[in-house]
């Protein structure tokens, strides 16, 4: 029975805490919106790229911010990001077009076919190179990129307690501490004046909260996967979590906790990392040519 | 008792026995999935693993993971 209202539980938070759906939806709205307050994610005159992909996170990040932010008169578009990953994005597009136009929401998509002259995946039968590491680079740079183009002070993606552990863990598992100090609610505050702020508020519900939510909506989410997300890292690293975490309630939790203890000093630690400018295409570069270019031998 | 399971990642159905008086918990535990990774519905609705199933109930599991 739900803890509060003894009405039948639709899932267990926490461990040991059953909560109906009345109760768990206010829950979660209640944890998204402290999150804002708390590291004060938002600033009524910013503009807001929310980071839509047409899945279950992005489109539950989508309805709560319209829900704070249209009565209180903050400006957002939604931003998605067109790989060309055939059986997977043609259809979550298609959710958040969808979506977006219920909602009246202006939604602005950008694709890896039309600035790059290739979709990912033409880019993969040509190079031999994980998937996911080029397509994260590469999906960085155009939010940023087209973020700022339409002006944006804020970019917030759908980023949940998972995918930052995750982060957390593989970071750690790989030796990249200096990757950690990018992570936590907020990101990239001046470190550039070319980069915009990162913020993440969904950041503490777990990945199971975010699917429950969106089914209880009923948002418009078809629940597929991006077919070279299985067998990747961030996949066995997610899977391992999970296990721990059925057998020790609140493991998830305790590593993103660990990391927010330490990522003030860790911040300071990693400042010293000059940001420049790419020498082709004058977006943010830690070397001579940003990333994008770099891998792209453009 | 008899169940109908639909499994969403797989996008697999499955008939599962299952002794009187069972959770869902015990239905994932013989399917060998972690209740952690997957949102149940029981009939069309959302439930938490501790509830009951009885004979003919359908069954469906949607994964969390959305990896993209
Ligand atoms: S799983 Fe990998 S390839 Fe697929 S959308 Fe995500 S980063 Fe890109
Ligand atoms: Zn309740
Ligand atoms: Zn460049």
């Amino acid at each position: 029975m739900c803890k509060t209202c003894k009405e039948n539980p639709v899932i267990i938070i926490q461990g040991n805490k059953p909560l109906c759906k009345g109760c768990f939806m206010k829950y979660f709205e209640k944890k998204v919106f402290w999150t804002i307050r708390q590291y004060n994610l938002i600033d009524k005159k910013d503009i807001i790229a929310v980071g839509v992909s047409g899945g279950k996170d992005s489109l539950t990040l989508l309805y709560l911010l319209n829900k704070v932010l249209t009565p209180q008169k903050t400006k957002f578009f939604g931003l998605l990001i067109d790989e060309g990953i055939k059986g997977y994005r043609n259809i979550t597009i298609e959710d958040a077009k969808k979506f977006c136009k219920e909602n009246g929401i202006e939604l602005k998509i950008i694709s890896y076919k039309k600035e790059f002259g290739n979709t990912l995946d033409e880019m993969l039968k040509q190079k031999k190179i994980n998937a996911c590491a080029l397509c994260g680079v590469l999906r960085r740079y155009l939010i940023n990129k087209y973020a700022r183009k339409y002006g944006a002070t804020k970019i917030a993606t759908g980023h949940n307690l998972d995918d930052e552990a995750q982060s957390i863990l593989m970071n750690q598992l790989k030796g990249n501490m200096a990757f950690s100090a990018k992570l936590g609610p907020k990101t990239g505050v001046l470190t550039h004046d070319q980069f915009i702020p990162r913020i993440k508020p969904l950041y503490f519900l777990t990945e199971k909260e975010t699917t429950t939510f969106s089914k209880l909506k009923n948002l418009p989410v078809t629940f597929i996967e991006c077919p070279n997300h299985k067998d990747s890292f961030r996949d066995e690293v997610g899977k391992m979590l999970s296990n721990l975490e059925a057998k020790y309630p609140g493991t998830k939790q305790s590593v993103v906790n660990s990391l927010l203890q330490v990522l003030p000093s860790l911040a300071k630690q990693f400042k010293g990392q000059k940001i420049g400018t790419c020498k082709k295409c004058k977006e943010p570069a830690a070397k001579d040519l940003c990333k994008v270019c770099e891998l792209l031998k453009r | 008792m008899k169940l109908d399971v639909f499994i969403e990642r797989e996008n697999k159905k499955e008939k599962v026995e299952l002794p009187e008086g069972s959770t869902l918990k015990d239905l994932l535990t013989k399917l060998k999935i972690n209740p952690v990774t997957v949102v149940i519905s029981k009939n069309g609705e959302v439930v938490a693993e501790i509830a009951k199933i009885k004979d003919k109930d359908k069954i469906e599991l949607l994964s969390v993971v959305s990896g993209g």
